[in-house]
């Protein structure tokens, strides 16, 4: 591909640089990666909202002891609607659509390697989705027995009506939609690269999605998997999960969790690669331990393989497995720990401003960091005894999900948008969107760590009055978080359509083009982009090295 | 460290407006009354403490640099951006400290995991939605439900749940147990997985359709300690508590004689009046059919049947008693009820929930000849 480019001259490129197409029809055959990042991050950011609808009703109705808003069946169709539209609606494409937008940018690629399945699994993502979503209409309701689908609990007639079957399809549709992204970004890092950019010269967010890539390829068949088992178990009288015909639903419980635990590590990797990008430009300083950055990201991914029965620890074990899954889980802490050390030396002795993106990046090293801790307690086999199932894993993975891997999507939001659009959005309100949603966010969880110490379970519709306190704090937490969202909304259609009117350099944040490839386009970025692939590659992380 | 604790969450607590004085809460880990509880209560705190050290060192010094590394005060940025030495620092000092949180966390694994040598066992099983149990010793065996104030209020919009003592987390007949007794529980469920949960016991393990999971606990202490199924098991997976009430051995045997007494009288079949029907009726209704058919008999539309204007709730009565000891695919058999509790729960559910049979059902009509044996 690049050979071919290669051959045309300026006055070629120039002919062949021409705009999108006009009309809706742009969107819906387009092959170009930028159309295709804004349509995965616009849908993103509407299932965020959506996600975020069912979280509001969660709190709701969590507000007061006893029963106020919602029956418990469609409390129960909440938490586990809003679990999968975030999950698969919101954060993994919002990563596929940065993926998309940034990818080819920061390694001089004219395009994705595959540009039409690129189009085609952005298509089955919306599908996907919308099938999801339909059961929220249907007779009996939404899937309603939690994202992880056990059974034989959603296999039950009188627990999960007719959707069940809508929502395995949805979970193939999206699983395929996830693969074939996956499938492309591989392609493209490994064959798209600008000439005299090695492995080791990729910028970190480049190296966490080709990590993540190979994540995906390896789990999200393995989820169809065990759905497709489910389907036949409820329409086909077999007895996978079913002891009574010699299966076993612990047996499902494995095969969901080998998929679940590298599932959030694609959630997170990115997120660590968004860091990695952000920190060093507003610190003026290059990224401290890259090399350490990348072998940390593959051994978290290699460990994420190797840890999944954590999530069961008391699902009935045999004394060894509790043991080895109690060490191997601890073992991450290790790669994890290196990889905040290094955000932290990058920061050090440094000359640090603190935009929205930067301010957004601290508080994601910080409050991923409190995740991580949480994360090393339930470790402790003995301990998640005690843990497990409470609102301490509520706390728990939220910290590792919304001010970790919700903040980088804002963070790399404000920190790009300029870049695409060549408009500066509104400093100002960018940083009270910070503030407000720092603020609420452990307003909303910080006291959930207490609720589950004190014996609350996780995903019950009503609980014993001496949970009332807290509940009622980290509600009013999450409203005010819900709301401040609404600030990220309006920001990002005001940089669209042109934010505080100040026409942005190239470079964007001082010095950017140091640091990484698309800052040395221009802002905003043309249509086709890296038509002739860079000669010079920006890489400070390895001045010394060329 | 508690006193520290307290101060911290009523800083919280005022800070917000709220004041410490009504909260009836608390923030940290029970201790539990049994050695395996309180191993793991000193483990948690060992791994907490260490995560606030960490946590001090790395934010400390990240907030020293936010404050002092910055452009607005001309600092200068440093360019390197590498160090062989602190990088296997920073890797090899939390590996031997993981190393040394892995020692104490092994040994509480193996004490927990080791139920040989129990001096009882009870067969716990998780129903939707309720704990069955059966003392594998002595042929007691009982359902404990959520108790009728708290299935009423719960299902009432409104109802004002601090009225209710123990709201959700109380049950009509608790778990007996004696102290300083090394108890054995076997596990399992008769429809999805539960998970049995006594944070005072200090572990909670699930309950598997098909499989049996072990645990046990010796409780030090005499009194009443109150859980909840803690795995998602359907509607009303929140109205499922565990309450265990450990009695000095003394109090435990004359329980013991008492409950099997109890569990050889035969059901009084003799006639009640309306009133009395309709009134037991409603228990036996809030306790076997509430889950399901809702407290206004209204089902819910796509997964249970109404039972309000049900032809065959209020059709002939010998069918309907047919059904409910039969059972569908749906629903379980309820041959385990009595001949009282069958005339009762049919007259209730034929002459209340909108609807009005007219008729009442005598035990003596609706028993069985076997019925008397249970």
């Amino acid at each position: 591909m690049s050979a071919v480019v290669d051959e045309h001259d300026h006055h070629a490129d120039d002919h062949h640089d021409h705009g999108p197409a006009k009309g809706i029809l742009r969107w819906i055959v387009t092959t170009n990666h930028k159309d295709i990042g804004t349509m995965y991050l616009v849908f993103a950011l509407a299932m965020f909202f959506v996600g975020g609808a069912m979280a509001m009703v969660i709190r709701a109705e969590l507000f007061e002891p006893g029963l106020q808003f919602v029956d418990p069946a469609f409390f129960n169709s909440m938490t586990t609607m809003h679990a999968l539209v975030m999950v698969f609606g919101a954060v993994m494409p919002a990563f596929v659509g940065l993926a998309n937008w940034q990818i080819p940018l920061m390694i001089g690629a004219a395009d994705m390697a595959l540009p039409r399945m690129n189009n085609m699994s952005f298509w089955l993502l919306v599908a996907g989705v919308l099938l999801l979503a339909s059961t929220l209409f249907m007779e009996g309701g939404a899937p309603n027995g939690g994202w992880t689908l056990y059974p034989p609990l959603v296999l039950q007639p009188i627990t999960v009506g007719k959707a069940l079957p809508f929502a395995v399809f949805s979970v193939h549709l999206l699983g395929i939609s996830s693969i074939m992204g996956a499938i492309n970004i591989i392609a493209t890092i490994t064959n798209m690269r600008a000439p005299s950019m090695r492995m080791m010269d990729m910028p970190l967010f480049v190296w966490t999605w080709l990590i993540t890539g190979f994540l995906l390829i390896a789990v999200m068949p393995v989820f169809a998997g065990a759905v497709t088992m489910l389907l036949t178990d409820k329409f086909f009288h077999t007895s996978f999960f079913n002891a009574a015909g010699g299966g076993d639903p612990v047996l499902y419980e494995h095969i969901f969790w080998f998929f679940g635990h590298p599932e959030v590590y694609i959630m997170i990797l990115p997120t660590f690669g968004v860091a990695s990008t952000i920190i060093p430009i507003f610190a003026r300083k290059p990224l401290f331990g890259y090399a350490s950055m990348v072998w940390a990201t593959g051994a978290i991914a290699f460990l994420a393989f190797i840890v999944w029965a954590h999530h069961m620890f008391t699902a009935g074990m045999p004394l060894a497995g509790e043991l080895y899954f109690m060490y191997a889980t601890m073992i991450i802490a290790i790669p994890t720990g290196v990889k905040v050390f290094n955000w932290t030396a990058t920061m050090w002795d440094g000359a640090m401003t603190f935009e929205t993106p930067m301010l957004f990046s601290i508080a994601f090293v910080v409050l991923f960091t409190m995740g991580g801790f949480t994360g090393l307690m339930m470790s402790i086999a003995p301990s998640d005894f005690q843990y497990h199932d409470t609102y301490f894993i509520v706390a728990h993975f939220h910290y590792t999900l919304v001010p970790a891997s919700i903040f980088m999507l804002m963070a790399a939001g404000y920190f790009w948008l300029p870049k695409w659009t060549g408009h500066m959005y509104n400093e100002k309100i960018g940083q009270l969107h910070f503030w407000l949603s720092a603020i609420s966010v452990n307003i909303l969880f910080f006291p959930q760590h207490f609720l589950g110490l004190a014996g609350m379970p996780r995903r019950i519709p009503d609980y014993a009055v001496q949970f009332a306190d807290w509940n009622m704090i980290s509600s009013i937490g999450g409203f005010i978080f819900g709301a401040s969202q609404l600030l990220f909304l309006y920001i990002v259609i005001d940089t669209v359509r042109g934010g505080t009117g100040e026409k942005v350099t190239d470079e964007v944040w001082e010095d950017a083009a140091k640091h990484g490839l698309e800052w040395t386009l221009p802002s905003p970025v043309p249509y086709h982009t890296w038509t002739t692939p860079p000669t010079i590659v920006p890489t400070e992380h390895v001045l010394d090295s060329h | 460290m508690n006193k520290a604790k307290q101060l911290f969450a009523g800083l919280i607590l005022m800070a917000l407006g709220l004041g410490a004085a009504q909260a009836d809460y608390t923030l940290n880990l029970t201790k539990g009354v049994t050695k395996v509880s309180n191993d793991i209560y000193d483990l948690h705190m060992l791994i907490l403490w260490i995560c606030v050290i960490v946590g001090i060192g790395v934010f400390g010094t990240m907030f020293y640099s936010i404050y002092h590394h910055r452009k607005s005060k001309g600092h200068k940025a440093a360019q390197f951006h590498e160090n062989t030495t602190v990088e296997i620092i920073w890797t090899i000092v939390p590996t031997l400290i993981l190393i040394g949180m892995a020692i104490p966390a092994t040994k509480t694994m193996l004490e927990l995991d080791n139920v040989a040598k129990s001096d009882m066992t009870i067969q716990v099983t998780g129903r939707q939605w309720y704990w069955d149990y059966k003392y594998l010793d002595n042929d007691i065996h009982f359902e404990s439900h959520l108790d009728e104030a708290s299935e009423i209020t719960h299902r009432t919009v409104g109802a004002d749940p601090r009225s209710v003592p123990h709201y959700l987390l109380n049950v009509d007949k608790p778990l007996v147990i004696p102290v300083n007794k090394k108890v054995r529980f076997v596990l399992t469920s008769g429809d999805v997985i539960h998970s049995w949960w006594v944070p005072d016991l200090g572990w909670k393990k699930d309950a598997n359709p098909g499989f049996i999971n072990e645990a046990w606990a010796s409780v030090d202490k005499a009194g009443t300690y109150r859980g909840q199924c803690t795995e998602l098991c359907g509607r009303d997976h929140g109205f499922m508590p565990i309450v265990v009430i450990a009695m000095e051995q003394p109090d435990y045997d004359a329980w013991v004689k008492k409950t099997l007494d109890q569990q050889k009288q035969k059901p009084d079949l003799s006639d009640q009046s309306r009133e009395q029907l309709m009134a037991h009726g409603e228990s036996v209704y809030l306790k076997n059919c509430v889950g399901c058919h809702q407290i206004n008999g209204a089902g819910v539309p796509g997964l249970i049947p109404a039972l309000t204007g049900s032809a065959i709730a209020t059709g002939k009565w010998e069918s309907l008693d047919g059904f409910l000891r039969a059972g569908t695919a749906k629903m379980p058999s309820f041959s385990k009820l009595n001949g009282k509790e069958f005339a009762e729960v049919m007259t209730y559910v034929r002459n209340n929930l909108g609807n009005s049979v007219g008729d009442e059902l005598q035990p003596k009509q609706t028993a069985l000849p076997d019925d008397d044996d249970e």
